[in-house]
């Protein structure tokens, strides 16, 4: 469909999402527009990391839809009438998307190599050289080119969670998104993911969507941050606007319940 | 009673011949146990109708019922029935390998169940078809993690093949009464083969919980 560039890359449109009786998502809309990085803040809870979970196709909707560049994600169209993706079509969408991990998840039977080249070889035909050289020029900005060889468990978390941006970013998405990524790190190894990131948003033109506890980071780098509460957008601003002067008594008490915690 | 050393190396080599025939019936019914599992994992989880219904009764059937009833039924009823010409040797080892295989496949049910979500949700963030999914992500770290559990149940068939003797094949314990019986003399051939099941099945056992460990260690 259209890839105009004044579309926006992803919509939500009455999204609802449901967990037993308890309403996650309730009828949320929002776009989100090509090279954006938009950070998603809340309670826990609040349903951020669901978002970025329904758009990685890891859960399913309930209700509404998801479109990716004015296609739909978690439906298609058969006979004039919406119904839900079968795998082929989410394969083929859900490729354009990546995610990194809270537990950065990578192979652990693999190399940090093999771990990045994988995809590429196995899912868009990249021949093996193609894939590696690309996987060196990645490790080489996560600033780990000495480790290529190595395998995840000799790894720090930081180092570990380098290697999954690497990985990600080696199938050349259209959008990435970021759950919680440092939050299973120690203190002093979160700033070299977020360095990393920063120069990820800076230098390309992938449109990013996290959820992050990082309210400094959040700030620095986002186009655009959404306070969440119960499954709604409560307050939608950029940042300068969002953290010095919230509109949303919600907001004021989470924000200062977060930068008096760190 | 009394010991014949003489008599006990008479009947040595026949023995040695009938250990034989239990390694090679442990090593095809292992074979088999192993595939044969994997398969039945695989059908369950699949959820596929009807098949997996069936597979699951299959299984559960076959750990509710005696290993014998099943060997018996195998050479008497299924194998004349469907004009199979299997020798007993065939016909005890698939016995004994279909039999392991409805405890292997809980092995490796349990052992993909252990893989953390987060490896599937990374594959399927990378949009790894289904195939590579399981070749290169799941099974590589499921199987080394089940190995200790499969070989104790490897070791567990060796011990099991005197139960073929049912069906006419002549293994170790088999041997042991053939040569016992030509010569009125027991004491020396059934010792020497309980020994050699001994001398087999205790490093062997050992080893495999030296297998434990490492894997333990790495998780």
């Amino acid at each position: 469909m259209s890839t105009d560039s004044t579309d926006p890359t992803i919509t939500f449109d009455a999204v609802t999402k449901r967990f037993g009786a308890h309403v996650v998502l309730d009828e949320l809309s929002f776009t989100v527009d090509p090279g954006e990085f938009v950070t998603l803040i809340g309670p826990s809870g609040s349903g951020k990391t669901t978002i970025l979970r329904l758009l990685m196709t890891l859960e399913k909707v309930d209700g509404g839809t998801i479109s990716i560049d004015g296609e739909y994600l978690s439906h298609m169209e058969r006979g004039g009438k919406l119904v839900p993706a079968d795998e082929k079509h989410l394969s083929r969408v859900r490729r354009r998307i990546g995610m990194v991990f809270q537990q950065f998840n990578l192979f652990p039977n693999m190399s940090v190599l093999r771990n990045i080249t994988e995809a590429p070889t196995r899912v868009l035909g990249l021949s093996k050289g193609e894939a590696e050289a690309r996987a060196v020029d990645l490790l080489d900005m996560v600033g780990l080119s000495d480790k290529a060889s190595a395998h995840p468990t000799q790894l720090s978390g930081g180092q570990q969670q380098r290697v999954a941006i690497a990985r990600a970013l080696a199938m050349r998405p259209d959008v990435l998104l970021l759950d919680e990524v440092t939050s299973a790190l120690d203190p002093e190894l979160v700033a070299g993911v977020l360095s990393v990131l920063k120069e990820i948003a800076s230098t390309t033109d992938i449109t990013m969507l996290c959820v992050t506890h990082e309210m400094q980071f959040a700030r620095d780098v986002s186009d655009r941050v959404m306070m969440f509460d119960s499954g709604r957008v409560i307050e939608d601003a950029v940042p300068e606007k969002l953290f010095t002067s919230p509109e949303h008594d919600r907001t004021k008490e989470f924000l200062s319940a977060v930068l008096n915690r760190a | 009673m009394t010991w014949d050393w003489d008599y006990a190396r008479e009947v040595l080599p026949k023995l040695l011949e009938g250990l034989l025939v239990t390694f090679e019936a442990t090593v095809v019914g292992s074979l088999i146990a192993y595939v044969l599992g994997l398969v039945f994992a695989f059908i369950r989880r699949s959820r596929i109708p009807v098949l997996s219904q069936v597979v699951w009764l299959f299984v559960e059937f076959v750990r509710s019922t005696p290993l014998l009833v099943q060997v018996f039924f195998l050479y008497y009823v299924l194998q004349p029935e469907l004009g199979l010409l299997w020798t007993s040797f065939l016909t005890g080892s698939i016995a004994l390998g279909v039999h392991y295989a409805c405890y292997t496949a809980e092995v490796y049910r349990a052992g993909i169940d252990a893989i953390p979500v987060g490896q599937w949700e990374a594959a399927t963030a990378l949009s790894l078809p289904r195939s590579r999914v399981w070749l290169g992500v799941i099974l590589p770290q499921a199987v080394p993690r089940v190995l200790p559990a499969l070989g104790n149940y490897t070791i567990s068939m060796f011990k099991e093949t005197p139960l073929l003797i049912a069906i006419g094949v002549v293994d170790l314990v088999g041997e042991a009464r053939g040569v016992g019986a030509q010569s009125y003399r027991y004491v020396e051939p059934f010792t020497i083969a309980g020994l050699l099941f001994l001398l087999l099945s205790y490093p062997a056992s050992i080893l495999v919980r030296r297998l434990e460990r490492r894997v333990n260690r790495q998780h």
